[in-house]
């Protein structure tokens, strides 16, 4: 009768143990006051990949943009010393819900029948612009998992149309978008809660504003997949996470 | 003993996991009971769910399939592919794109059928049926349950054909270039349109104006106007509500006519084309 009691509480236990330690981390708050950074840079070991040319012929609008440099793909960008350009970097645990959301209104650009930036972070609900400086028209037509929550549109955008004004509503790494018209045309909306940043041409990033606290940092690359490290951040100070990706 | 103590804190552990994470899950899935739940109001019927269930399974389960997701026993011979409900986008719509569309719209797309594809009119249903199967077809979807169908957009009283009219739609034909898939004499056969593929990365063709075909989403004038735009979502057609004013649009419901062959519905806007001696547009002209 004894054993089985304890058996029980066995049983019981460990059960108790994982939703308090759950309640705790949920509970937890990091103090925002003194915010520091998180910076580092993303490389690629072993072989680039190739990226093909693209051939633009089927409008001479968008091939003559590229007369004196060809247009190629833009999956995996190696920059100087190896650098991968393009990398989203986000805080993907560690989180408390109380940073402050980005107040910068960035655009998405349709600009020789490509997109510039290729890849665009975004916060929940950080509104962005959508424009066009094409003579040709696109339509522009991100497609979100139905699944998670955010609801995909497709807007035509004829030259010198006005900008698209729009945000996402919930987190998704990542949108991929495209222009049906200009099939090689393709991009990514990474949206993501909390600071993040993009990589530059050489690999750097910075995340500013990141409250002192434990996190999980993720970098995402839309070919080579996701890569975390963990990292404790002091308030006012620097801390490092640099990311190694594979070439195919 | 203790390999039983083991198993128990095993089993414990994996239970209040499971549970976080059908906590978890529950953002994303909906209730079965409401979901049996779902209405649709179109007039004075009122449809419901359940009252359609022997409908489905009798005429829609072979291509749109037990769950809803249009893999039903005959889809895969079928092209295009049978919709799929349970990602709740939908080509004819009078509401915006990227948002749900009216019960009213789902009711007159099972009458009216989808030219060119396996659905066939289904107006052998009585209206009450009818609305009980939008209930249905709604009832596979979370989407309808967390979000309430868009606004239709406004469409003004139909003006008069004039030749004006018919020269400013094709203006607009060659502003928002609607030729780049379609083609210069709406034979769909311009230069996207053999890389068309659909939001599921099927290959998919545009509308061809001059082949006789009835367009998907219905073919009175403002069915046409309501095309373009609202979009047909899942479909590259993209909405062109930011770039064409409601006046202009029906300018180019006009020009759309003239492209048709000839017919009762068009004899106007063709008799204006053939005074106006309209050529078709110039793919090479500078953007305007």
């Amino acid at each position: 009768m004894k054993s089985h009691y304890v058996r029980k509480l066995a049983a019981v236990l460990p059960a108790l143990v994982l939703v308090c330690a759950g309640a705790v981390l949920l509970s937890q708050k990091v103090n925002a006051a003194g915010g520091g950074s998180i910076t580092g840079t993303v490389k690629l070991s072993g072989t680039a990949p190739h990226m093909k040319g693209i051939d633009m012929s089927k409008d001479p609008v968008c091939s003559k943009a590229h007369d004196t440099n060809p247009a190629k793909m833009e999956n995996v960008l190696v920059g100087s010393g190896d650098g991968l350009e393009n990398v989203v970097l986000y805080i993907s645990q560690g989180l408390t819900g109380n940073e402050a959301p980005s107040s910068q209104e960035p655009t998405f650009a349709q600009k020789g029948c490509m997109y510039t930036p290729h890849v665009l972070a975004l916060n929940v609900d950080q509104k962005f612009k959508v424009t066009t400086e094409d003579q040709t028209t696109h339509n522009i037509h991100p497609l979100p998992d139905p699944t998670a929550g955010n609801i995909g549109w497709n807007k035509s955008q004829p030259p010198a149309a006005p900008p698209i004004e729009t945000s996402w509503k919930n987190q998704e790494v990542a949108i991929p978008v495209k222009c049906n018209i200009h099939p090689w045309m393709h991009g990514w909306f990474v949206v993501v809660k909390g600071p993040y940043a993009t990589t530059d041409d050489k690999g750097s990033y910075t995340i500013q504003n990141v409250p002192a606290g434990s996190y999980t940092v993720t970098a995402w690359q839309e070919d080579l997949g996701t890569q975390t490290a963990k990292v404790t951040v002091a308030a006012g100070s620097a801390a490092k996470a640099d990311f190694t990706f594979k070439g195919k | 003993m203790p390999t039983k103590l083991l198993k128990w804190s095993w089993l414990a552990a994996s239970a209040a996991l499971l549970l976080a994470a059908t906590a978890q899950a529950q953002i994303t899935s909906y209730d079965e009971r409401d979901r049996l739940n779902t209405d649709s109001h179109i007039g004075k019927y009122t449809g419901h769910a359940t009252n359609a269930k022997e409908d489905y399974r009798r005429y829609c389960v072979g291509c749109h399939g037990e769950l809803g997701d249009g893999n039903g026993e005959v889809a895969q011979w079928l092209d295009p592919k049978p919709r799929d409900f349970t990602l709740g986008i939908f080509k004819c719509r009078s509401t915006p794109t990227g948002t749900l569309p009216t019960d009213e719209d789902l009711f007159n797309t099972i009458a009216r059928g989808l030219d060119r594809s396996n659905m066939p009119v289904w107006n052998t249903f009585t209206k009450q049926q009818r609305a009980d199967l939008v209930a249905w077809v709604k009832h596979f979807s979370p989407r309808f349950q967390k979000e309430k169908p868009g606004t239709p957009i406004e469409i003004p009283a139909e003006p008069e054909v004039t030749p004006e009219r018919v020269k400013a739609g094709q203006d607009v034909f060659a502003r928002v270039q609607c030729w780049k898939c379609h083609g210069v004499e709406g034979m769909a056969n311009g230069p996207s349109a053999s890389t068309l593929t659909d939001d599921l990365s099927r290959p998919i063709l545009p509308y061809n104006f001059t082949d006789g075909s009835r367009p998907k989403c219905g073919s009175t004038d403002q069915d046409i106007y309501r095309i373009f735009m609202t979009g047909l979502d899942g479909t590259p057609m993209p909405s062109f509500s930011d770039n064409i004013k409601p006046e202009e649009a029906w300018d180019l419901v006009f020009y759309l006519r003239t492209l048709q062959p000839h017919n009762t519905f068009n004899l106007k806007e063709r008799q204006i084309a053939k005074q106006l001696g309209l050529k078709p547009v110039n793919p090479n002209a500078p953007a305007q």
